[in-house]
C-alpha cells in the first residue's frame, strides 16, 4: 500500500507504454516492491488440477510452470524444457507415438531441491489417479505412460499416433507439481492436502506466502528462481472478488491496483475510464468465438420426452439452410462489436478464426450486413408472410424462434439487437436469459441447460485451449449429440450431423504436417459454416488493463495471461 | 340496522339523527385523510405516476424496445426528452413501460407479503396453541437461502404457469409469489410481538369478558391497533419488491431481458453513472418518489384510521 | 420464564434438524452444478469424474446424513481436539467445500472477522442513529426535522446498495483527490493486520464507505418503525395520566412511552442481528470486503452445496436463537406478556 502514493506521482511521468522500454528495467530481484493484481473472480485453490477455472489456473501460474508455454503470438516456446521436441530434431518419434522432453539444467524448486523428471512422472500419476477428479485429465488423454529416462529426460508415450503431441505438461493448465509435496495426495486423498493445494511449491518466479480461499493470495519473489534479476517485484498481492466494472475502475481511475483481468464491460465506459490517463487497456485474441447455434432438432414442448432429440425429428424450419443464411446475413457483426466488445472483439465469419494458419476466408461475405439480400433470399425461396402478421411462414409454420443465452449485460444487448434485425426480415425472436450457473451447469434435471437446448437458438462463447484445433473440430461429430441416453452430455450442441464431416475428423487424426492439417481444418470449418447450423458473431479477446507504471506486460490468450510475469517491472519513478 | 325504515309519523329530528348514524364511518376516515396535507400530496403524486405510466404510452407512442443505433447514449433532446440508452432505445418510453411492471409487481407483491405476514402474525400472537408451530415456520422461511429457493421455484413452476396463463401473466404471477412468500416473515414477527402485548391490554380483556368471539375481536380490536407497523412494512415492502424484482430479472429468473422495469433500468445504468448521470437519475427518482408517496399515504391512512386522532 | 426458555431451547433442536433437511433438499433440487463455472474446454467425461470425486454419486439421504454427522459431530470434535489435549482429532474426514476442496469451517472462520467488523459496525451505527431520529420525529410529528428525516430515510431505503455503493466510490475515491482527507479506499484490504495506530487508521478508513452504505439502510428501516410505534403510544391514555400526575416530559417520553414502543423495534433489531452474520451480499461484493455474504453468493453461484448448506444452517441457528431472545425481551419490556 505504501507503493500507492509513489505510484500516483509516477503516472504523470509516463505518457505511454513505448516510453517504458527506455527505462532501465534490469536490476536485482525484488527491486520494484509490490505488484497489485485484481481478478474479479477470486481463486478458490492454487492447485489447477483440482479446479480447472481460469482464475485458479492463472493465479497458480505465478508459481507452477510447465515444460513449454505459448507466448502472446501463440508460439510454443521451451520453458522448463531445454528445447521443443519435433520430428526433425528427433524429439518426437517418426510414428508420432512418443515425445521426449529434456529439462533445462539447474532448475530448482522454491524449497531449494532440484526439479527432476520424476516430478513430471508424478504429475501424470497425480492427474490420472482413480477418484481424484482431476480437472485437467483431458490433457493426458491418449497418454499411455510417462517415464523418466534419466533425471533430466521425460518420455511420454501415446496409445496411438498423436500428430500434435504438445498437450501433456505444456501450457498453464497442466504444470508440473512437486512429487515430494503431493506424494500423499493421490486420488481420493487430494482434498486432505489443504496446505499443499493452497500453497504449492513451484519453480516459478513467486512463492505463496498466504492464501485466503476466494479472497486474496500473497506471493513473494522466489529466491531460487533460475533467472538472475527476475522477478522485479518483491511481493504480489492477488486480490479477488467484486465485479468487472469496479476492477477496471481500481486500475484505470483510482490507481489502487496495477493489473485487472477480464474487463468485459461496455466499451464506451471502459474507454472513458482509460482516458483518465492512469492505465492502459490491453487485449489478446485466442480462439474464443461468440456464436449462435440453430437447433437442428425439434425443441417443441409438445414433444415431451422427445424434445430436442433425434427421435423428436428435425426442426420444422431451422434445418433449411436458406433461413439460416438469411438470419446470418441480417446481422451487423461490426455493430455488435462496437456496442458490446470494443477493442475486445472482431467480427468473424468462422467458428475457427485462429491461429491464422487455420482461418478460412471462404465465408467473409457475412462481415457486411445485407438486409436486402436476406429479404430477397427468403422471398425467392418462397418463404413469405402469407397471413399478413409480419412474420414469414415456412410450409405453414411461422418463423418464430425462442432465443436463449446466459445472463450477461453484453449478451442481453446483443439479443435485443439481433431480435430487431430478425424482425426486419420477418422472423420473430422471443428472448430468454438464464443464470450462467444453470445454463452452463449441465444438471440433467434442469430444462434450461445449453446442452439440452430446449430452444430454437442459443448464444454463447466457446474456444479451445492451446493451439491445435483437432479435438475442438471433433465436437461436431454425429456421435457427439447430447441426448437423454448420455445424460445430455455431448458437445455437438446444435445437433449437426454430416457423414462427410465425420470422415474429415478421421483424416485429421491421422495427418501430420501443419499445412496438410490446416487444409482439412479449413474444409471442416467451411462445411459447418455453410450448413448455417452455427452462426459465428464475434471473435472475442481477453481484455485486461494495467497501470501505465507497469512495464513488460504481454498478455496471451493461448496460455495464462500472466505467463511472463517474471519479466514485469515498474517503469519510471 | 340502518335498513330499518323509520316508523311512519316519526319526528323529523329523529330522521336527521338516523342519517348521522347511517353515515358510513369511511366518510369520517376520508374527512380525516383529507386534512392530512402530506397524505393528499402523496396520493396526488401517486395517481400522477400511475396515470403517467399507464396513460402515458398512448401519448408518447415510441416502442420501448425499438433500437435506433444512430441515436444511442444521447442526452435529453426534443426527440428523446429523457435521452436514450446504450442501444438507442427511448428512455421515456422505457420508464413508462418499466413503471407499469414495477408498480404492479411492487403493489401486488407487497400486498401478498403483508397479507401473509399479518395473518401469520395475528394468529400466532393471538392463539397460543399455534404460536409455536407458526413461529418455527417463520424461522424456517427466514433461514431458507433466497437464491436457490427462487431457482427451484422457477425450474418447477415456470413452464406450467406460462402454459396456463400465457408467458407474461405466468411470469408475473411467479415473480409476485416469489417475492411475496420470501418477504412476509419480518411483518409476521413484528405483528405477533405487538399482538402479544395488545392481548393483555385492558380493553381487550374487557371485550373478552363480554364474550366477544375471537374473529370479531381480531378484526375489531386487535387489527386496528397494529396498523402502524403494518403501514411501515407496507411502505418499505414496496421498495423491497421493486428492487427484488430487478434482481430476479437480472439473474434471468424474471421477465425476459428486453422487458424494462425501473429496478432493471437503474441497475443497467449504474455502470454509466459518470458518463450519463441522467440515466440513473430517472429510475432512481421514480422508485424513491413512489415509495415516498406511498409512505405519506400510509401515514395519513394510519392517522385517519385511529379513532383517537379522528375524534379530536 | 426460565422453564419457557428451557422448553424453547429443547424444541429448537428438532426444529433446526428439520430446517437443515429442508435446506438440503432444496439445494439438492436446485438446478446448477459444481462444474458449471469451469471453462467449456473441459470435456464432459472429465466433469463427470469431478462430480464423482465430490461424492455426488451417493443417494441424497446418505449425503444428508453424512453432512449432519460431520456438522454436529466431526467438526465440533475437531475444534475441541485443537484446544484440548486429551481429545484426539476425529478419524472421519472433515466437511470439505467443493469449490476450495478445503474444510468449510476454516474458510468461514477466516471470513467471519471481516463481516462482523464491517456489517456489525454498520448495524450498531445504524441503530444508534435510528433510535433518536425515530423518537424525535415522533415527538415532534410533522416538524421540519420529522419531514426531513422521513424524506432522507425513504430515499435511503429505496436506493439499493448496488447504486449507492458505486455512487460512494465515484464521489469519495474517483473524484476526490488522492491526498485529500476525504479520500477513502474503494477496495477493502483483507490482509491488513492491525498492529499499530497507523494500520488502525487504515482499517477505519477502509471501513468508512461500506459502513456508510449499510448504515443508511438500517437507519432508514429502524427509524421508521421507531417513529410509528412511538406515535401509537404518545396518544395513549396512560401518557395523559402520567402528564397529569406532573411527571416531567423527559420521564414521560423516555421512560413510559419509549419502553412501551420498543416491542416492534426489538423485533426488527433482533431479526437484523442474524443478518449481520449472513453478511451483506451486494455491499461486500462492491467494496470487496470478502466476508460471509460474498462467500455465500460465490458458493451459490458455484453450486458448492456443503458450503451453502453449512452457512445457511449457521444462519438458521442464529435466527432461532435471536428470535428466542426477542421473545424473552418482550416479557421484560411488558411484564403482562406471559408465555407459561
Amino acid at each position: 500500500m505504501k507503493k500507492l502514493s509513489a505510484l500516483m506521482g509516477a503516472t504523470a511521468l509516463v505518457a505511454c507504454g513505448t516510453a517504458a522500454l527506455a527505462d532501465g528495467h534490469e536490476g536485482e530481484r525484488g527491486r520494484d516492491g509490490q505488484l497489485n493484481i485484481i481478478y474479479w473472480q477470486a481463486p478458490s485453490t492454487l492447485n489447477p488440477y483440482l479446479s480447472g477455472g481460469t482464475k485458479e489456473v492463472e493465479s497458480a501460474s505465478l508459481v507452477l510452470e510447465s515444460l513449454g508455454r505459448f507466448t502472446d503470438t501463440g508460439e510454443l516456446v521451451p520453458w522448463l524444457a531445454a528445447d521443443i521436441p519435433t520430428v526433425e530434431n528427433g524429439g518426437v518419434s517418426a510414428d508420432l507415438t512418443s515425445i521426449t522432453w529434456t529439462l533445462q539444467d539447474g532448475v530448482m524448486w522454491s524449497d531449494g531441491t532440484p526439479l527432476t523428471a520424476n516430478d513430471a512422472v508424478f504429475t501424470w500419476q497425480y492427474c490420472t489417479a482413480e477418484g481424484g477428479g482431476c480437472a485437467q485429465a483431458s490433457y493426458f488423454d491418449g497418454v499411455e505412460s510417462v517415464e523418466a529416462v534419466d533425471d533430466q529426460t521425460i518420455k511420454i508415450t501415446f496409445d496411438s499416433p498423436k500428430p500434435f503431441p504438445y498437450t501433456a505438461l505444456v501450457g498453464a493448465e497442466s504444470p508440473i507439481i512437486q512429487a515430494a509435496q503431493f506424494a500423499d495426495c493421490l486420488g481420493a486423498a487430494a482434498p486432505t492436502c489443504v496446505d499443499a493445494n493452497f500453497g504449492p511449491i513451484g519453480t516459478g518466479p513467486f512463492v505463496v506466502t498466504d492464501f485466503k480461499a476466494n479472497d486474496v493470495v500473497q506471493f513473494s519473489a522466489n529466491e531460487n528462481f533460475r533467472v538472475d534479476g527476475q522477478p522485479a517485484f518483491e511481493t504480489v498481492l492477488f486480490k479477488g472478488g467484486g465485479d468487472a466494472a469496479s476492477a477496471a475502475r481500481s486500475v484505470l481511475e483510482t490507481g489502487e491496483f496495477d493489473y485487472a483481468w477480464n474487463l468485459q464491460i461496455d466499451p464506451t465506459v471502459l474507454s472513458d475510464m482509460e482516458s483518465a490517463g492512469i492505465g492502459t487497456v490491453v487485449t489478446a485474441f485466442g480462439t474464443s468465438v461468440e456464436r449462435l447455434h440453430l437447433n437442428q432438432t425439434n425443441p417443441s414442448a409438445d414433444l415431451g420426452d422427445l424434445r430436442a432429440t433425434e427421435e423428436g425429428g428435425p426442426h420444422p424450419f431451422l434445418t433449411n439452410r436458406t433461413i439460416g443464411q438469411a438470419m446470418s446475413m441480417a446481422i451487423d457483426r461490426g455493430l455488435l462489436v462496437e456496442i458490446g466488445y470494443g477493442a475486445g472483439g472482431q467480427a468473424t465469419c468462422n467458428v475457427l478464426p485462429a491461429p491464422a494458419v487455420y482461418a478460412s476466408t471462404a465465408n467473409d461475405a457475412c462481415l457486411t450486413q445485407d438486409m436486402a439480400g436476406a429479404i430477397a433470399l427468403l422471398d425467392d425461396a418462397g418463404i413469405v408472410d402469407t397471413d399478413g402478421d409480419g412474420i414469414r411462414e415456412f410450409e405453414g409454420t411461422p418463423l418464430v424462434v425462442s432465443y436463449q443465452t446466459s445472463t450477461n449485460a453484453v449478451r442481453q444487448d446483443a439479443q435485443a439487437l439481433i431480435k430487431q434485425w430478425w424482425s426486419e426480415i420477418g422472423i420473430q425472436a422471443d428472448l430468454r436469459n438464464i443464470d450462467a450457473s444453470v445454463f452452463f451447469g449441465g444438471d440433467p434435471a434442469s430444462p434450461d441447460t445449453f446442452q439440452k437446448f430446449f430452444a430454437d437458438v442459443e448464444m454463447y462463447t466457446n474456444n479451445f485451449a492451446g493451439v491445435d484445433p483437432e479435438a475442438y473440430m471433433a465436437n461436431w461429430a454425429c456421435s457427439e449429440w447430447p441426448s437423454p441416453e448420455s445424460q445430455w452430455q455431448g458437445s455437438n450442441m446444435q445437433r449437426f450431423c454430416d457423414p462427410a464431416y465425420d470422415a474429415l475428423i478421421d483424416d485429421l487424426a491421422s495427418t501430420a504436417g501443419i499445412e496438410a492439417r490446416a487444409e482439412i481444418v479449413k474444409q471442416m470449418n467451411d462445411m459447418l459454416m455453410q450448413s448455417y447450423s452455427i452462426i459465428p458473431l464475434v471473435h472475442r479477446g481477453g481484455v485486461s488493463a494495467h497501470a501505465n507504471t507497469l512495464g513488460g506486460v504481454k498478455i496471451s490468450d493461448w496460455d495464462s495471461e500472466l505467463w511472463n510475469i517474471a519479466e514485469w517491472y515498474r517503469t519510471g519513478e | 340496522m340502518t335498513d330499518t325504515s323509520p316508523a311512519p309519523g316519526a319526528a323529523p329530528s329523529i330522521d336527521a339523527r338516523d342519517d348521522a348514524v347511517a353515515r358510513n364511518q369511511w366518510w369520517d376516515v376520508w374527512d380525516q385523510f383529507k386534512t392530512h396535507k402530506g397524505a393528499v400530496m402523496g396520493a396526488c403524486f401517486f395517481i400522477f405516476i400511475v396515470l403517467a405510466v399507464y396513460v402515458g404510452p398512448w401519448i408518447w407512442s415510441i416502442d420501448p424496445t425499438y433500437i435506433d443505433v444512430r441515436a444511442r447514449n444521447q442526452g435529453p433532446t426534443w426527440a428523446h426528452p429523457f435521452g436514450t440508452d446504450q442501444l438507442g432505445r427511448d428512455m421515456l418510453a422505457r420508464m413508462m413501460a418499466g413503471g407499469q411492471t414495477s408498480i404492479s409487481v411492487g403493489l401486488t407483491a407487497m400486498g401478498l407479503a403483508l397479507f401473509l405476514g399479518t395473518l401469520v402474525g395475528v394468529l400466532a400472537g393471538y392463539f397460543k396453541r399455534i404460536d409455536g408451530i407458526l413461529m418455527r415456520l417463520t424461522d424456517l422461511f427466514l433461514a431458507l437461502p433466497l437464491l436457490p429457493l427462487l431457482l427451484v421455484m422457477v425450474m418447477l413452476f415456470r413452464q406450467p404457469l406460462s402454459a396456463s396463463f400465457g408467458p407474461e401473466t405466468g411470469i408475473f404471477i411467479l415473480i409476485v409469489i416469489a417475492i411475496g412468500i420470501t418477504s412476509w416473515m419480518p411483518t409476521a414477527r413484528i405483528v405477533r410481538g405487538d399482538v402479544l402485548a395488545l392481548k393483555e391490554r385492558e380493553f381487550v380483556l374487557a371485550a373478552r369478558s363480554i364474550g366477544t368471539r375471537p374473529g370479531k375481536m381480531i378484526l375489531r380490536h386487535v387489527l386496528p391497533n397494529v396498523m402502524s407497523p403494518i403501514m411501515v412494512s407496507a411502505t418499505l415492502g414496496i421498495a423491497t419488491a421493486i428492487i427484488t424484482e430487478s434482481a430476479l430479472s437480472f439473474l434471468g429468473l424474471g421477465f425476459p431481458p428486453d422487458f424494462p422495469t425501473w429496478g432493471r433500468l437503474l441497475f443497467d445504468a449504474t455502470d454509466f453513472m459518470q458518463q450519463h448521470p441522467q440515466r440513473v437519475m430517472w429510475p432512481g427518482l421514480a422508485i424513491s418518489l413512489t415509495v415516498l408517496s406511498v409512505n405519506y399515504m400510509g401515514d395519513g391512512l394510519r392517522d385517519a384510521l385511529d379513532p383517537r386522532i379522528r375524534g379530536l | 420464564m426460565l422453564t419457557y426458555t428451557i422448553r424453547r431451547l429443547l424444541t429448537a433442536i428438532p426444529t433446526l434438524i428439520f430446517i437443515s433437511l429442508i435446506i438440503f433438499l432444496l439445494l439438492d433440487m436446485a438446478p446448477g452444478d459444481p462444474t458449471a463455472q469451469l471453462p467449456l474446454t473441459i470435456p464432459p467425461e472429465v466433469r463427470e469424474q469431478i462430480r464423482q470425486s465430490l461424492g455426488l454419486g451417493e443417494p441424497v439421504h446418505i449425503r444428508y446424513l453424512l453432512w449432519l454427522k460431520q456438522m454436529v459431530w466431526s467438526e465440533p470434535v475437531y475444534y475441541l481436539s485443537q484446544s484440548v489435549d486429551w481429545i484426539s482429532a476425529p478419524d472421519e474426514a472433515r466437511l470439505i467445500s467443493w469449490q476450495t476442496r478445503a474444510p468449510v469451517m476454516d474458510t468461514i472462520l477466516e471470513r467471519l472477522p471481516q463481516t462482523l467488523m464491517v456489517v456489525g459496525l454498520a448495524y450498531v451505527v445504524g441503530v444508534l442513529i435510528a433510535l433518536p431520529i425515530g423518537i424525535i420525529s415522533a415527538y415532534k410529528q410533522y416538524s421540519v426535522f420529522d419531514q426531513a428525516g422521513t424524506f432522507v430515510s425513504m430515499i435511503g431505503f429505496s436506493i439499493p446498495p448496488f447504486f449507492s455503493g458505486v455512487l460512494m466510490i465515484i464521489l469519495f475515491t474517483v473524484m476526490m483527490p488522492n491526498d485529500s482527507f476525504w479520500w477513502f479506499p474503494s477496495i477493502y484490504d483483507t490482509t491488513l493486520v492491525i498492529d499499530s495506530w497507523e494500520n488502525f487508521g487504515k482499517q477505519v478508513r477502509q471501513m468508512v464507505l461500506p459502513v456508510m452504505v449499510l448504515a443508511l439502510q438500517t437507519t432508514a428501516q429502524i427509524s421508521r418503525f421507531m417513529r410509528a410505534s412511538m406515535l401509537d403510544n404518545l396518544n395513549q391514555d396512560y401518557v395523559r395520566t402520567a402528564r397529569a400526575k406532573g411527571m416531567t416530559e423527559s420521564v414521560v417520553v423516555m421512560k413510559h412511552v419509549l419502553r412501551n414502543s420498543m416491542i416492534p423495534v426489538v423485533t426488527v433489531i433482533a431479526l437484523g442481528i442474524p443478518a449481520i452474520f449472513g453478511g451483506a451480499i451486494i455491499t461486500e461484493q462492491i467494496f470487496k470486503v470478502n466476508g460471509i455474504g460474498q462467500l455465500l453468493i460465490v458458493s451459490i453461484q458455484a453450486s458448492d452445496v456443503p458450503m451453502v448448506q453449512t452457512l445457511t444452517f449457521i444462519f438458521a441457528i442464529l435466527i432461532v436463537f435471536f428470535n428466542l431472545i426477542a421473545d424473552i425481551l418482550y416479557g421484560i419490556l411488558d411484564p403482562r406478556i406471559r408465555y407459561d
